[in-house]
């Protein structure tokens, strides 16, 4: 949105907006992690965590912790960005690629959309084929150390190319369905596809 | 497991950016300004909301940051932003060293469903909050006090010293109200002669004797920075209130803002 208003005497003096490329409109670059949540860190034994996706399978699945450290993983290399407007370059995570999983439980032609759901109540919902093709993981550590629970620990979504809230912090499923719902943010005035390039922030953005 | 989402969800509307002009500047403590903008389509928000602020270099460069509403809605036609200077940071650097009555800024809100309250949702109502993630707890006051609520409300409020103590007198004048309502403070690096309150960082005994009066069934409000908010959120989990019953706002420390 080009605009003509400027803001008397301020010049953009230690700016912080990074390499050129790398942060999209309206954010900065931050090297620490801020945690954002809407309640009380959840804290699952992992004895009794579970990770399934149901909805429009045809095998629905459910994965113990020890079952979900078996599947193939493997080391990615991101950069994220909050709609409150901090990115953060390179952070490096570990974790299962939704494809592997997606794979495994086979996914019906008809669905179009995942939702994501959480221990706390928490929902985010995403377009199917913007979380396939190795865009969207379910990390389980973050720089080679366990994921802390205030960071979504023992397991969080993560989907770079969207604002961080769609990838959802302590996340325990997905639901594949045709039909698009808004999830916890998205019915809350936030945007509901949540792309930091086209500055998808609040609703009608 | 379900969040009750507040009722106010359905208020969907387009935020478009506003030049906003500044009407007043109250320096509140060494390092927080409150700035009151006169906002040309005002809308009525919710306390709990934020404004967006972007700042445009003349090379065409923008900043962008929230900051939550101080004023509650019934303050019509102005917001108040209540705003903490970082030595780091960009845009409040800018805000508390530049703007003046009437500069312009523009702003885009109000923003944010979940961390409100509104007098019709009830309570008891239980805020802490840990230095300026006092703002939008003080923005539920404000509208406590001017929609007459009579709900019980306790606000157990961190500072670092008594100096540091943002909306001083006016917490002291709402907690002698006699509307239900009362202020705990608790200082964390010092203390004057003569403080009766408490004087070390919020911990579960703490929390314990300021939720006792309310009860299991409060709702409890929590801002301030990411320690200080997991602590008190988990805490009062311990304590036995149901986690959907807590809403927490965290910030800081970024190192930048």
């Amino acid at each position: 949105m080009s605009t003509i208003f400027q803001s008397r005497g301020f010049t953009g003096k230690g700016r912080q907006a990074g390499p050129a490329g790398r942060v999209p409109p309206g954010q900065y670059v931050t090297s620490d992690f801020p945690v954002l949540s809407a309640g009380p860190t959840p804290h699952i034994p992992l004895e009794r965590w579970t990770f399934e996706i149901n909805g429009l399978v045809k095998a629905p699945r459910r994965w113990s912790w020890a079952e979900f450290m078996q599947l193939p993983a493997r080391q990615y290399t991101v950069d994220i960005h909050c709609v409150t407007k901090w990115s953060k370059l390179d952070t490096s995570w570990e974790g299962v690629s939704l494809d592997t999983l997606l794979q495994v439980v086979e996914v019906e032609p008809r669905a179009h959309v995942v939702v994501a759901f959480c221990d706390g109540g928490y929902t985010t919902n995403m377009p199917l084929d913007e979380v396939m093709g190795d865009k969207a993981f379910v990390a389980y550590k973050y720089e080679a150390a366990p994921l802390p629970p205030e960071h979504g620990g023992p397991a969080r979504l993560v989907v770079p190319k969207l604002y961080f809230w769609k990838s959802a912090k302590w996340v325990r499923g997905l639901v594949l369905a045709e039909k698009d719902e808004p999830g916890f943010w998205e019915s809350l005035g936030y945007n509901n596809h949540g792309d930091p390039w086209k500055e998808e922030r609040y609703h009608g953005d | 497991m379900a969040i009750e989402l507040p009722r106010a969800v359905t208020r969907r509307r387009i935020l478009e950016w506003q030049i906003c002009t500044v009407v007043k500047v109250k320096q509140e403590t060494n390092t927080v300004k409150t700035f009151t903008l006169e906002v040309p389509k005002w809308v009525p928000h919710q306390a709990g909301q934020h404004y967006d602020v972007r700042l445009t270099a003349p090379d065409g460069y923008q900043a962008q940051r929230s900051y939550s509403i101080a004023s509650g809605p019934e303050q019509k036609g102005v917001i108040e932003l209540t705003i903490e200077r970082l030595v780091e940071g960009e845009v409040s650097t800018y805000l508390h060293d530049v703007l003046i009555v009437g500069d312009q800024v523009e702003l885009r809100g109000p923003i944010g469903g979940y961390f409100v309250w509104e007098a019709a949702m009830g309570g008891p109502l239980l805020l802490v909050a840990g230095g300026s993630g006092i703002v939008p707890l003080m923005a539920m006051l404000r509208h406590r006090q001017a929609s007459g609520s009579q709900v019980p409300a306790r606000l157990l409020y961190s500072s670092r010293t008594y100096e540091d103590i943002i909306y001083r007198a006016e917490l002291d004048q709402l907690h002698h109200d006699g509307s239900g309502m009362e202020v705990i403070h608790t200082l964390t690096r010092g203390r004057p002669l003569g403080w009766n309150s408490y004087h070390r960082r919020i911990d579960l005994q703490m929390l314990e004797e300021v939720i006792r009066p309310l009860g299991n069934g409060l709702i409890a409000y929590v801002c301030g920075p990411t320690a200080l908010v997991e602590g008190v959120a988990n805490g009062l989990v311990v304590l036995g209130i149901a986690a959907e019953r807590v809403r927490t706002e965290r910030f800081g420390p970024t190192g930048v803002t």
